[in-house]
């Protein structure tokens, strides 16, 4: 006879479909792995640009919690504020503001992101353009003064003109040396300047397996050819690609924005694809655009292409000749 | 030179250590087994009557039915019942119940043969009269499936000792401690197919297992072992067929589109047993392991056996959260121990409630870790949408029919999201969709 423990009657045991053992990655691990990986770039923006750059940062971060809060528990909703995607935006939307920023556009910035583009659209997973990035470009509109122009220089009180608005020509002054340019001591917001730290984070999502590597690597390398090949004054492929590559927000950009699960494509091509999109409209924006620098908008646009490109690039399907559909 | 492997899949831990090395035992004879007629295609009628004495081998279930396998008797004793009971597969199907006489008599039978006397027609016969079936799980009766359609044929047989289901490792010790039965079952298949070359595909992480086989094909030139990468669904046909021939089976088709024949090593053992010793499949080895057992083994077991005399055997000692026949990837939550162990019950595997608690069901956030998963190409994601919402259109022009249901989709994902049964409810009413068009 078996014992009498054993012989369980029905509605003891637990009974669901297989698979019966998951992997031990959860959203909540995900997004705070994001933040950890944006820990390096946040300390250089507190060294280069002070105190007040933290206060921004906390701010920001503050605000977009507490936004998600308050619009989960005003539409009866569950809180999640504890999967870390409102700290991610909240923080990546304080490092794309320049250190004099007022503090008020930081709040807005980060109510607009969680209130109006994501939560509005059903909250993390249903969003179709990145929260930060829109909210930069709704401050961007609003009140260009603060965001476009000169920003402060490191270490310093005085402001000044971004490396890549005195390569375009639409700013006087002189060039940042490489080196500055790759540990951050030049003009630019918050998060965007040092390009080292910035690396440090993105290397450890893909060494993490957090981020796929296709996204930035295919971003990075785009904008480093185009603008080799058409960024000079001397005719084709005499531009300055590692300039390019080091300037600017493209850092920032390819390894936490354009790597955004939420609104890029969810094939590896896709992905692969979504990144020299990225690449050819910075390139175009930067050399031929109105504005100095074109990452924040060449992931916003792609980000609306991303049904098209995960429609192109379904994976080919076991024992069929091609991909399907 | 790489392992040789396939596209996709995910590794979970392995858990076999408490098993792996440890050696068949045989389980005391049941006191009562319960043998249901339904074990592989069409259900068997019974051949006996409640009150009728039988002998182990002795016939006890039999069909008209093509795709059908008989049933035997696993002890020898008196047929108490004939009753509809619950299978571990989730069926319910008419069962012979035996109690036991406590005196194992086997049913007078030929003692066996030599493969060498054997015709392939033999063989095929013998198949279908031991009641041989796929052991890995689905059951499906041997005999049809080593019986090509006109104008296809074999030219490969692969034996499946990937075992890529963690826990398990019954095949595992079949390979080490019956490997000459196993070279031995390989010939009989090629020989019934008349297929040229055999391989035998182990997972790398069984180092034993394919030395041992190694050591006894070093003089056969027309079988080859084949380390293979660790990785899940290793031994899914279609995957398997890819690892070790580089080729695919046309969507919606056969293994034998491939001119592959994929056989289980407990079902290859079981042909061997039938050949030597005119044994049929009455007793296979099923893994009984689990962090709330004592004791897991590799138990020797009569076909019928309940799961409650085998977990008290391995000496339960804490609370069963989940009670599974078969792995954990592509098992199937019990309702209740007392079931009876089938030909295709690999194993029993019984998670603590820690273990199994249930992980609440978030937002797809898409991260598409599912997309790199999935080892038939799929976009699970977006099957899961379409399929929740009866997007039945998107669903089939999605390939949901090509699913293996191996879970590696839902194993990666973060948010937990049950992409399992969302895509077999999408696969089945897709395949009925199809059936009513024809």
């Amino acid at each position: 006879m078996a014992d009498k423990n054993i012989l369980l009657s029905e509605g003891e045991l637990l009974v669901s479909s297989s698979p019966h053992i998951r992997a031990e990655e959860t959203v909540d691990w995900l997004m705070w792995q994001v933040v950890i990986a944006l820990l390096p770039a946040a300390i250089s923006s507190v060294y280069f640009f002070g105190f007040r750059s933290l206060f921004l940062m906390v701010l920001g971060v503050a605000t977009a919690v507490l936004t998600e809060a308050a619009v989960e528990k005003a539409l009866g909703k569950e809180i999640t504020i504890k999967d870390g995607s409102a700290a991610v935006t909240g923080l990546l939307l304080a490092f794309n503001v320049p250190a004099n920023a007022p503090w008020w556009l930081v709040v807005l910035g980060a109510i607009f992101a969680i209130a109006v583009v994501k939560q509005t659209f059903g909250g993390l997973g249903y969003n179709f353009v990145n929260p930060a990035l829109t909210a930069r470009a709704f401050l961007l509109a609003a009140w260009p003064q603060y965001l476009a122009g000169n920003f402060p220089l490191p270490l310093d009180t005085i402001t000044g003109a971004t490396p890549l608005a005195i390569l375009d020509g639409t700013a006087a002054g002189t060039l940042p040396s490489y080196l500055d340019l790759f540990l951050g001591n030049v003009g630019g917001v918050l998060g965007e300047t040092s390009a080292l730290a910035l690396l440090v984070g993105g290397l450890y999502l893909i060494w993490q397996k957090v981020i796929d590597w296709r996204t930035p690597v295919a971003f990075i390398g785009t904008v480093a050819v185009l603008s080799w090949a058409f960024g000079g004054n001397g005719g084709l492929f005499t531009g300055d690609p590692l300039y390019h590559v080091l300037a600017g927000g493209l850092m920032l950009g390819a390894f936490f924005m354009a790597t955004d699960y939420v609104t890029s494509p969810v094939t590896p091509k896709g992905r692969l694809g979504f990144g020299v999109g990225c690449g050819i409209i910075t390139v175009l924006i930067r050399l031929w655009g109105g504005y100095p620098e074109g990452v924040s908008y060449s992931i916003l646009l792609m980000n609306l292409l991303v049904p098209f490109l995960e429609r192109w690039t379904v994976p080919r399907v076991y024992g069929t000749k091609s991909a399907q559909a | 030179m790489g392992l040789r492997t396939f596209v996709g899949g995910v590794h979970p831990a392995p858990s076999k250590g408490r098993t792996g090395d440890s050696p068949v035992v045989t389980a005391p004879l049941p006191q009562k087994v319960v043998i249901p007629l339904a074990q592989g295609g069409a259900p068997c009628d019974p051949l006996v009557k409640v009150g009728d004495k039988v002998q182990v081998g002795q016939k006890i279930g039999e069909s008209q039915a093509f795709v059908s396998a008989p049933v035997h008797a696993s002890i020898s004793g008196n047929v108490t019942a004939i009753e509809p009971v619950a299978c571990p597969n989730g069926r319910t199907s008419l069962a012979v119940v035996i109690e036991s006489d406590g005196n194992d008599i086997w049913l007078n039978t030929t003692g066996g043969s030599s493969l060498d006397a054997m015709s392939p027609a033999d063989i095929k016969g013998l198949v279908r009269e031991a009641g041989l079936v796929g052991m890995g799980g689905a059951m499906f009766p041997t005999h049809v499936k080593i019986s090509p359609p006109p104008g296809k044929s074999f030219d490969a047989v692969i034996i499946n000792g990937a075992e890529c289901e963690p826990y398990l490792t019954c095949d595992q010790r079949l390979l080490v401690e019956e490997t000459e039965s196993i070279v031995l079952g390989l010939k009989a298949w090629l020989k019934v197919t008349g297929a040229k070359k055999g391989y035998i595909g182990i997972e790398d992480n069984k180092r034993e297992a394919i030395a041992a086989i190694k050591a006894a094909v070093t003089e056969e030139k027309d079988i080859e072992v084949v380390p293979l990468m660790t990785k899940f669904p290793q031994g899914s046909e279609k995957q398997l067929i890819a690892s070790i021939l580089g080729r695919e089976v046309p969507s919606g088709g056969l293994p034998v589109d491939a001119g592959a024949l994929v056989q289980n090593v407990g079902t290859t053992y079981a042909l061997s047993q039938a050949i030597t010793a005119g044994k049929p499949l009455v007793e296979r080895v099923v893994t009984v392991t689990g962090t709330p057992l004592k004791k897991p083994l590799n138990i020797r077991t009569r076909i019928g056996t309940l799961f409650s005399d085998l977990l008290s055997f391995c000496e339960l000692d804490g609370e069963i959260g989940k009670l599974i026949s078969g792995g954990p990837m592509m098992g199937i939550a019990q309702t209740r121990a007392d079931v009876p162990v089938l030909k295709g019950t690999s194993g029993i595997l019984v998670l603590s409630p820690q273990e199994a608690r249930p992980l609440p069901e978030r937002a797809c956030i898409r991260c598409g870790r599912c997309v790199d998963a999935c080892p038939i190409g799929l976009i699970p994601t977006l099957l899961d949408q379409y399929c929740r919402h009866e997007m039945w259109e998107q669903a089939t022009q999605g390939h949901v029919a090509d699913c293996i249901e191996c879970g590696s989709c839902a194993y990666v994902c973060p948010s937990k999201r049950h992409l399992v049964p969302a895509l077999r409810l999408g696969k089945a009413e897709v395949m009925a969709q199809r059936r009513r068009k024809k």
